[in-house]
């Protein structure tokens, strides 16, 4: 499992490196997580752009993240492909995250806020 | 092993038999995407039929075989509906003999205010996602194996 990490100013870009977040991977992606968004700012965006699949037990380490962060960070997520939207959506995950088309744009719109 | 309720008898029918352990879960989803009859479907198909063979799958390596990797053995077919699955394993039985209800855990209150950030579900998406995909969804424990099956509607 492997992250690619940005630390900007306001926000904090994970890029993931692998095309799923599965069972066999989702506690080393949670474990990798904690480490990459220990400091630095309070927002973080998660770019799942070349994530392709990802199951229940990615979903449950990527709501563990958010709740890792508390209540004072914010994780948002970027570029889900279909497959991706379609567990969030099924789930109503989609409902608890802010969810930006592509990791360029959450970027963007930190710079303006 | 009984072939799948309503398959469409023919040469594109997958039989798989692997150990239900995450990386061999892995391995096989694979192929059984790369092959027919699921590397005919659309993407948006094999899309849907990957999250609920998964989803079976994690199902019988967390519960189903607890403390062992054990074997399950898959059957794929397609027929005029859709394709049919089924899903055979030697693993302890489903509680009370029957499948989970799946119902969707709690991320809203019903006023609408998302729940506390502690109380968010970390779990319990499976059977939801495996529910809201397929149809004629069965269990059936026979002869010391659980059987699961269900069609992935053509239009789904």
């Amino acid at each position: 499992m492997q992250l690619k990490t940005h630390t900007r100013p306001k926000v904090i870009a994970v890029q993931v490196m692998e095309d799923r977040i599965d069972a066999a991977t989702a506690i080393q992606f949670k474990e990798k997580m904690r480490d990459a968004t220990k400091d630095g700012p309070a927002r973080v965006v998660l770019d799942l752009a070349r994530v392709q699949f990802l199951d229940s037990s990615g979903l449950g380490a990527i709501v563990a993240v958010k709740k890792l962060l508390g209540p004072d960070r914010a994780l948002e997520l970027a570029g889900l492909t279909p497959t991706v939207e379609k567990v969030f959506r099924l789930t109503r995950m989609d409902s608890i995250f802010t969810i930006h088309p592509t990791l360029e744009i959450a970027v963007s719109h930190a710079a303006s806020a | 092993m009984q072939p799948a309720p309503d398959p469409a008898p023919g040469a594109q029918d997958l039989h798989l038999t692997f150990p239900a352990d995450p990386f061999a879960v892995r391995e096989a989803l694979a192929r059984m995407l790369a092959l027919p009859p699921l590397c005919t479907l659309g993407p948006d198909g094999r899309g849907t039929a990957e999250i609920v063979l998964a989803e079976v799958l994690n199902n019988i390596a967390e519960h189903a075989y607890v403390d062992r990797v054990g074997p399950v053995a898959v059957t794929i077919a397609a027929g005029a509906q859709g394709v049919s699955c089924l899903l055979v394993d030697e693993g302890r039985a489903m509680p009370d003999n029957r499948l989970p209800a799946g119902r969707l855990p709690a991320s809203r209150l019903p006023d609408g205010q998302t729940v506390e950030l502690v109380d968010l579900p970390e779990g319990g998406f499976g059977w939801h996602l495996i529910r809201s995909l397929t149809r004629n969804l069965t269990y059936a424990r026979v002869d010391g194996q659980n059987r699961v099956s269900f069609l992935l509607p053509r239009d789904g």
